[in-house]
């Protein structure tokens, strides 16, 4: 096989890889706790930061700092939410003004939190070398860190999906997304769940922004653009299915491989025409459910 | 029948406005050139925020794509008014800005506007980076030169038809807001599904009150791309733009018209004071501002002042009592 189609497959898959991440923790956001999230990416940010930080401070491997900033941002978004999201819910007379505002306290959060990082991390890209060695297989050098990043990514979105699908606490996610109030009366704590499910989308962004920080440089603006992609993706795999968004993340990535590869100006041109296409064609989605 | 009434009820507000149109249109007579400049990004903003507000703010689809149609309309101006092929004057090039960004919004609205909100948020969100991506490409792939060269016009004149624009605009949403469309949208943001019941063809009401807002947007791109002499797509397609709208009309309120005014006058100037001083800091407070708005003050800066108002009276009322009932204690007393 040629060596520049594999090369492009598999950048595609690691980049699809971390867009899989990203959108399962949206799509379960906005699919459960119906946050439309746009500052989703600047989470994926904040922990390419935090990883970046420990690292060259510190010497802490990223996959372990994975482990730190995994759980510390779960905890935020949870806090987070309580805080902003759930009495905006309460005072929302409609599921779909809620929406609306919910995008706009969103779209403050998105300002917030970038600044802060302006003002902690500075406005100038970063990286760091961590395990930055290249293997041939096939006739192709990939790195040692992008290698590892890909299979993380993988990895990690079967475990969440499994634990969506699988678990009793994914089953009460599950349920809280179908209808709030049955669930509710089914013994779901509602007030504690919604939260939770924000928490898992921010540590989602978390994972994923430690394997960006792994493999990409990074810099306080880089989040805007991980929210339309993953946006995009959510839309792609279907509002709300888990699956769907994993799914939609690998499509996106290869798409955006080759044609970076043919054209690097056009990549989001491309994932606009799949978005267009998908609106007129299949609008809900290729998982999900009118 | 006395003189209060007839002042405040029907000559009160129209004299009002007359008066501060009356006082815009005479700055260039005594203002400075920057004070001038100032006024037009205020007025600029005004546009914006008052077209955004009249789509987003009474039917809650909430767009992310005023930096969109900003853009084209500098574009517009850029490629129909530049130093090559300068072929239209500027009225005509105006009101073609404005033409393009309409016709944009319509095929942007008729994708979108059949789905879900959410849908009509995420094509927006990227439209702007996807826009400037086709013309970055354009110009260095296939015409070979970055940016374009716009014939400078005088900042009175840009002045001016900012102004007129945006008096236009106010007009425009005035009339738009008490239309059977207006209404239409108002019904259409109270609850969608009972609006179509109504027999309200609810896709095209949104559509074309989409694509009017759009409409003024570029109009307003289209004088300032003039004014910038040189423009490039990172510099015209700042999705900025999309943002500060947003925050101006829900800081003023969106319940009347005046809010996102109010809204856009303050923010403009605050912005040109304190954002290249303090830019992160400046961001930062707009962030919280914005999430403080929405969730304790529903109706905005404008909300306010019924409420301040009712206390005032409510608080006077409280004195006059106490005031009578201290009197009437006295007379009791003695």
């Amino acid at each position: 096989m040629n060596e520049t189609a594999i090369w492009v497959v598999f950048s595609g898959l690691l980049n699809g890889g971390i867009y899989a991440l990203v959108a399962m923790g949206l799509s379960l956001q906005y699919g459960v706790a119906r946050v439309i999230n746009i500052s989703h990416g600047e989470f994926i940010m904040i922990g390419a930061f935090l990883t970046w930080t420990l690292y060259t401070a510190l010497g802490i491997n990223p996959l372990v700092s994975a482990a730190i900033s995994g759980p510390l941002l779960l905890l935020i978004g949870f806090l987070l939410h309580r805080t902003l999201f759930t009495s905006l819910r309460a005072r929302s007379p409609s599921p779909g003004a809620f929406e609306g505002n919910s995008l706009l306290v969103a779209f403050g959060l998105m300002f917030v939190i970038q600044n802060i990082a302006l003002l902690v991390w500075g406005g100038r890209p970063q990286a760091y070398y961590y395990l930055y060695y290249g293997v041939k297989l096939f006739g192709v050098i990939f790195l040692i860190n992008n290698l590892i990043a890909l299979v993380v990514a993988v990895v990690l979105g079967v475990a969440f999906y499994v634990f969506v699908t699988r678990s009793r606490l994914g089953k009460a996610i599950r349920a809280a997304a179908q209808d709030p109030a049955t669930a509710e009366l089914m013994g779901v704590n509602i007030n504690r769940m919604l939260p939770l499910c924000f928490g898992l989308g921010t540590l989602m962004a978390a994972v994923a922004g430690v394997l960006a920080s792994m493999c990409y440089p990074i810099s306080a603006s880089m989040g805007i653009n991980y929210s339309i992609i993953a946006l995009i993706v959510v839309a792609l795999g279907g509002l709300g299915s888990i699956p769907g968004s994993f799914i939609g993340g690998f499509i996106i990535g290869l798409i955006g491989s080759i044609v970076t590869q043919w054209q690097p100006g056009l990549s989001m041109a491309a994932y606009y025409a799949i978005l267009l296409l998908l609106l007129l064609v299949r609008p809900q989605g290729i998982l999900g459910k009118r | 029948m006395d003189i209060t009434t007839f002042t405040s009820k029907r000559f009160f507000i129209p004299g009002l406005l007359l008066l501060i149109l009356i006082c815009l249109a005479t700055v260039p007579l005594y203002g400075s050139r920057s004070d001038l400049f100032v006024l037009t990004i205020i007025l600029m903003y005004i546009i914006l925020t008052v077209g955004w507000a009249m789509f987003s703010g009474s039917t809650g689809y909430m767009s992310l794509a005023t930096a969109a149609f900003l853009g084209i309309g500098i574009y517009t101006s850029a490629f129909l008014f530049s130093k090559e092929w300068a072929l239209l004057p500027l009225p005509a090039v105006i009101v073609i800005g404005g033409l393009v960004s309409f016709i944009l919004a319509l095929l942007v609205g008729l994708v979108t506007l059949r789905l879900k909100g959410i849908y009509f948020a995420i094509f927006t969100f990227g439209l702007v980076v996807l826009i400037r991506q086709l013309l970055v490409f354009w110009e260095l792939q296939i015409i070979g030169i970055r940016g374009q060269h716009v014939i400078p016009v005088s900042g009175e004149t840009v002045y001016y038809v900012m102004l007129g624009i945006a008096v236009a605009t106010l007009l425009a949403v005035y009339f738009i807001r008490r239309s059977k469309l207006g209404l239409a949208m108002q019904s259409i943001g109270g609850n969608e599904e009972a609006a179509a019941h109504m027999g309200i063809n609810t896709t095209m009401v949104k559509v074309i009150a989409f694509a009017i807002s759009a409409f003024f947007m570029g109009a307003a791109g289209a004088i300032m791309g003039p004014s910038w002499i040189y423009v490039d797509p990172t510099v015209a397609f700042d999705i900025f733009y999309s943002f500060m709208p947003v925050l101006m009309a829900v800081f003023g309120g969106m319940g009347q018209l005046y809010g996102p005014v109010v809204g856009a006058a303050v923010f403009a100037y605050t912005e040109r004071a304190l954002r290249l001083q303090f830019s992160y800091y400046y961001m930062l407070a707009f962030g919280i501002i914005l999430i403080i708005v929405i969730l304790y003050l529903p109706g905005g800066l404008v909300g306010l002042i019924p409420k301040l108002w009712d206390r005032r009276n409510r608080l006077r009322g409280l004195i006059s009592k106490l005031w009578k009932g201290g009197k009437a204690e006295q007379r009791a007393n003695t």
